[in-house]
């Protein structure tokens, strides 16, 4: 179990088996007691959520859409606020690419592959989910940036960008397609060699099928992640309007040279593309589950 | 052949774009010797900007404890209406930049915004002081407590509750004696996890700390500003020990992570 799990197990089904059904005899047993616990459990709750979260929340799209739904429009189609948007979705977009296809290979390796060092090397995965983002911008800029041994300065250009994304979004294809490919059945696969079947045309027809869900999904948290990283580009990007300057670092500058209003606009626009993603995977999940 | 070419290429991608960084960095940490890493750890604002972080994560960690065990029980254990979009909107915080975190909560709990305005007034100033970044601190790590205990406790059924309760014990008895028990592992595993957000968190108490050296900085707002004035030692040294309480992490989570992932 990964942080993948806590959003990906998003869809909470509550089973009738285990949870609800002794719920009622219990309630009786209680010498006819009034279930108070859990009402007052169930507001408090309510309360932490909405006084933490979702007011929080609620205030920033309300904040954007103040003077309208035109001057939200206009606030981000500023052009460094539109050239930050268009780059953060642009290279999280390919960061996601690139994790789909390197994500299942690794998870492909630690799975079929056997090797010394696949234990430590599996569990080197999960480090950019633990490690502090600011580290990871620090990291990076002592191999990539001015001072690199290997003569690979790329800090401060758009480059750069994509490499802090790729490296705190690693796990999350890794972590999704791993636990499928564990589960595949090799049955097929063998049947399909038995056939005749070459090793591309098994992985094609029989594998990738499988896989794709999981795969989709994993590249799908990677997006939403990238959109929404902050410390790693901020260290490696030196924030540059216009250039290497993703959305995130550009509502930090808003937000620094008080303006809340334009700051509040992006962050409504990255809030409304992070949902879309999130509601389109919990599609994908679904026709998954129907089709499994 | 192939599989060659694909464990080639797999390695070869994690190499650069995660032990060879992390692997320099711990060099030039250590390279002159413990002694500069020392010193480096032990100035007065390293002290303070770690037990700024120390304080902050315990309370945020102590937060989502209590919040993630109720939730989760209320979740599994109960059937009340609207549970589903609670199970929803408990994951929404993933989602969100941790800037845009740190923004939300200035637009409430801002000195000039009306929540903050009147906390301020009566003697509690939550933005740019410590309670703000606790409440970013317990936002970006809200969900890691009820998400690792949900799935366990859905699989551990009612029975041996049932059970307890048929034999006379009281909910909270039958909490501490068999729930608590029965999810023991998973609720060390999402401490866990929440703790290591705590400790990394660095977007969002950016925006809500206002970051006053020696005063609301934490241990990865003085990395960032160490680095900015050049002191890459300093930078460099807290840097390390936040990576390797990273990796400490890592390996006590392996150790609670119960069976295979799911």
């Amino acid at each position: 179990m990964t942080t993948t799990t806590p959003l990906a197990g998003s869809g909470l089904r509550p089973d009738p088996a285990a949870g609800d059904a002794p719920a009622e005899p219990r309630a009786r047993q209680q010498r006819g007691r009034p279930r108070v616990g859990p009402a007052l459990g169930l507001g408090t709750a309510v309360l932490y959520l909405s006084l933490i979260v979702l007011i929080p929340l609620a205030a920033v799209v309300w904040r954007s859409q103040e003077h309208g739904f035109g001057a939200f429009w206009s606030a981000i189609r500023t052009p460094d606020a539109w050239a930050a948007l268009e780059l953060t979705l642009v290279a999280s977009a390919i960061v996601a690419l690139v994790n789909l296809v390197m994500g299942t290979v690794i998870a492909w390796v630690l799975v079929r592959d056997s090797f010394p060092g696949k234990g430590v090397v599996d569990a080197l995965i999960d480090l950019p989910f633990a490690l502090p983002t600011i580290v990871a911008g620090l990291v990076l800029l002592a191999l990539y940036g001015p001072n690199s041994p290997l003569h690979i300065d790329v800090a401060y250009t758009r480059i750069s960008v994509g490499l802090a994304l790729l490296f705190v979004t690693l796990p999350f294809v890794v972590r999704t397609v791993q636990p499928v490919l564990q589960e595949l059945d090799r049955d097929m696969e063998q049947a399909a060699h038995s056939l005749g079947a070459g090793p591309w045309l098994t992985f094609r027809r029989i594998i990738l099928p499988n896989l794709a869900p999981a795969m989709v999904s994993g590249a799908g948290l990677a997006f939403t992640r990238a959109i929404a990283e902050y410390g790693s580009t901020n260290l490696l990007t030196a924030n540059i309007p216009l250039q290497t300057q993703v959305a995130a670092v550009s509502v930090f500058a808003r937000i620094e040279s008080d303006d809340t209003t334009s700051a509040a606009a992006i962050s409504t626009a990255l809030l409304l593309v992070a949902f879309a993603v999130l509601v389109t995977l919990d599609l994908v999940r679904r026709w998954g589950a129907r089709r499994g | 052949m192939a599989r060659h070419a694909l464990r080639g290429a797999a390695l070869v991608y994690l190499l650069f774009l995660l032990v060879l960084p992390l692997g320099l960095v711990l060099w030039r940490t250590f390279g002159r010797g413990l002694g500069p890493v020392i010193d480096a750890l032990t100035t007065p604002n390293a002290v303070h900007a770690s037990a700024v972080t120390l304080s902050v994560a315990v309370w945020a960690v102590l937060a989502n404890t209590l919040f993630g065990v109720g939730t989760a029980i209320l979740l599994v254990r109960h059937r009340w209406p609207g549970k589903r979009v609670l199970g929803a909107l408990i994951d929404l915080p993933l989602a969100v930049s941790p800037v845009v975190v740190g923004l939300a909560l200035i637009l409430v709990y801002g000195t000039y915004a009306p929540v903050g305005g009147w906390l301020d007034s009566h003697g509690l100033q939550v933005v740019f002081s410590l309670p703000g970044m606790v409440l970013a601190t317990i936002f970006v790590s809200l969900p890691l407590v009820v998400r690792s205990i949900v799935p366990v406790l859905e699989e551990l059924g009612t029975e041996q509750e049932v059970a307890a309760y048929t034999l006379g014990s009281g909910p909270w008895q039958t909490f501490w004696r068999i729930t608590l028990p029965g999810i023991r592992g998973a609720l060390g595993y999402g401490v866990v996890l929440c703790l290591a957000r705590a400790l990394g968190e660095y977007g969002a108490v950016a925006v809500v700390s206002g970051r006053l050296v020696g005063q609301t900085q934490t241990a990865t707002l003085f990395v960032e500003e160490r680095y900015q004035n050049f002191d890459t030692t300093g930078a460099f040294a807290v840097a390390t020990v936040l990576a390797l309480i990273a990796i400490v992490i890592l390996l006590v989570t392996k150790l609670f992570q119960p069976k295979e992932p799911t």
